[in-house]
């Protein structure tokens, strides 16, 4: 199949690009910082990208999924649990269990209801961790320390930590690529375009959407654990309706068509704040613009560039 | 008398003000291809939405393969054996013909909540679905996403996805809708095909289709039953023709 191998071509090479970093001149600080950041929110909009690309619907509240996934590192934290092959299980479980509540309500609807109630449930979730004393309520919480793994310190290491959201961040996107190709993936997809025509062939749509849709919340409650331990400071602002915004947008700047969008548009939105930041103090009166040419010129998405410069230079 | 595939039993539906469906009972045979004709608005569509499970009528009941399933969704109904075509095409237009027809094979055969393997890579969904497209004249197109066929093709589509379900009943409703003369003459030649192996209820205007297919005619007139028969008794009827078939004659 040369089409699928030519769709595996820039993801391989923005992932070994990734990889090669730190010994690209890349390796300063602030950089493995942003790069690291980049990684985390690139899965985050991964698994928006499950529910809003694969599923077909909008949700305005999945960085709840998120700050729970945060949250759970907290509480851990709290009590001295320490130890990523505890915590970071708890993250997923915890985020997934929420997304499998709330999306067996969300998903009775569809369209601009299911947005409303994404988003109520994500307020919720926003007001209940700023209502948390003894997390630190608004003012957040700092960890004693990052999770350390199967006992050692790996996650000090900037390498180490580096290379931890590399690799989770890849199997996530594998992961997503298989998904939606298998049987389940079909019968996602397909009710995605027309829901009616996959109850007339004898699939209820509401069971494989719910299941997207809980393990899309875990993948976030994976991301959250490790922002969680990259800033080791975890606030309600995790959780507030701007992130999912932000997530929604870097999913759309990506493009809808292919999980590598979702990557993608993470790693662009960041850079390009980073960007504007150096350039002027008043980078976000640029960004709007920016943002809006974006999605009125880019109609595939980041993705969906090359295809639509191949198609400009043979029209044109 | 052998027990019918499908049995209707004083089925009722109204639409505020509009008795559309009004004490509807037929039955079709194992094996019959069983017509419903009737002008335009005659409430034919909303039969047939309440025989798949789309709608849920105000009255009356529908008994499928001896069961009830007046309460059940269209998925649960499709699980049943109960395929149907809709009169405005429905594909997914982003799949190809064959993944269209592939969906169908995997609603009948084992649970669809596989999650790492291809399902394109499964032969066995592939051979079936190759089969039912093959059996509607659309193997050379494949490949072919749904919304690059042309209008004939999507109803080749339609039917060969109702086919690879391998249904009990086929509920077609105007199969030949926007075809042309080629192509309704070879759907008419496909639906021949099918005569004695599946149960259909088709409803159809193309009354020379109708005529050369049907084993029994229901004729629907605002939304009620006016009469039932042979295809023979049905067009000399003189009530059908005043009602229905002498538009026809006149025009
Ligand atoms: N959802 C609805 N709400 C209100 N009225 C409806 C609805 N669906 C259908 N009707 C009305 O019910 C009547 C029967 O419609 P139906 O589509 O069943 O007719 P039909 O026999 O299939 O017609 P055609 O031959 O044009 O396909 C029409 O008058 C139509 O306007
Ligand atoms: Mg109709």
């Amino acid at each position: 199949m040369p089409a699928s191998r030519r769709a595996a071509t820039l993801p391989l090479l923005l992932f070994a690009l990734l990889a090669a970093a730190p010994f690209l001149g890349l390796g300063e600080g602030w950089m493995m910082t942003l790069l690291a950041r980049g990684m985390i929110l690139g899965l985050a909009a991964l698994s928006l990208w499950l529910v809003v690309g694969g599923a077909g619907l909008v949700s305005l509240g999945h960085a709840a999924m998120l700050g729970i996934g945060a949250y759970a590192v907290v509480a851990l934290d709290e009590a001295r649990i320490t130890e990523a092959l505890v915590v970071a299980p708890a993250a997923i479980g915890a985020a997934a269990l929420f997304a499998l509540l709330t999306g067996a309500v969300a998903l009775r609807t569809a369209g601009v209801p299911f947005i409303m109630i994404t988003l109520a449930f994500g307020q919720m979730a926003f007001f209940t961790a700023a209502s948390l004393a003894f997390y630190g309520g608004d003012d957040g919480y700092t960890l004693y320390a990052r999770s350390t793994l199967a006992g050692g310190r790996w996650l000090e290491n900037r390498l180490g930590f580096h290379y931890l959201c590399l690799a989770l961040l890849a199997g996530a996107f594998l992961f997503c690529h298989l998904l939606l190709a298998s049987r389940f993936g079909r019968v996602l997809r397909a009710a995605r375009e027309n829901p009616l025509r996959v109850q007339a062939v004898g699939f209820s749509p509401y069971p494989y959407r719910l299941l997207a849709y809980g393990i899309a919340g875990g993948m976030a409650g994976l991301a959250g654990f490790l922002l969680a331990n990259a800033t080791e400071f975890v606030a309600p602002s995790f959780l507030a309706w701007q992130r999912s915004g932000e997530l929604l947008f870097m999913v759309i700047l990506g493009g809808l068509g292919s999980p590598f969008g979702a990557v993608l548009g993470a790693l662009a939105l960041l850079l390009l704040e980073e960007g504007l930041g150096h350039l002027t103090p008043h980078w976000r009166l640029l960004l709007g613009p920016l943002l809006v040419l974006a999605v009125l010129f880019l109609r595939g998405g980041l993705v969906g560039l090359p295809a639509q410069l191949a198609g400009t230079r043979r029209h044109g | 008398m052998v027990e019918p595939v499908l049995r209707l039993d004083g089925l009722r539906k109204r639409f505020g003000g509009l008795t559309v469906t009004d004490a509807v009972s037929l039955a079709v045979a194992p094996g019959e291809i069983h017509a419903v004709i009737g002008p335009n608005g005659a409430g034919k569509t909303t039969l047939i939405h309440q025989v798949s499970g789309t709608l849920r009528p105000d009255a009356g009941r529908v008994l499928f393969a001896g069961q009830d399933v007046t309460g059940l969704p269209l998925a649960r109904r499709a699980r049943l054996g109960l395929a149907r075509s809709f009169q405005i095409t429905s594909v997914l237009p982003g799949f190809s013909a064959l993944e269209n027809v592939a969906l169908a094979v995997q609603g009948r055969s084992g649970s669809s909540f596989r999650f790492l393997r291809p399902a394109a890579a499964e032969a066995m969904l592939n051979e079936a679905a190759m089969a039912a497209l093959a059996q509607t004249g659309l193997a050379g197109r494949a490949a072919v996403p749904a919304a690059a066929l042309s209008h004939g093709e999507r109803r080749q589509l339609e039917l060969a996805i109702a086919l690879a379900m391998q249904p009990r009943l086929l509920l077609l409703d105007e199969p030949l809708a926007g075809t042309g003369p080629e192509e309704a003459e070879r759907l008419v030649a496909l639906l021949q095909g099918l005569r004695g192996r599946y149960a259909i209820l088709l409803v159809e205007h193309d009354m020379a289709a109708v005529f050369a297919l049907a084993d029994r005619v229901s004729v629907l007139v605002q939304g009620r039953l006016l009469a039932s028969g042979a295809p023979a008794a049905i067009r000399a009827d003189p009530a059908v023709r005043v009602a229905y078939l002498g538009e026809d004659e006149a025009a």
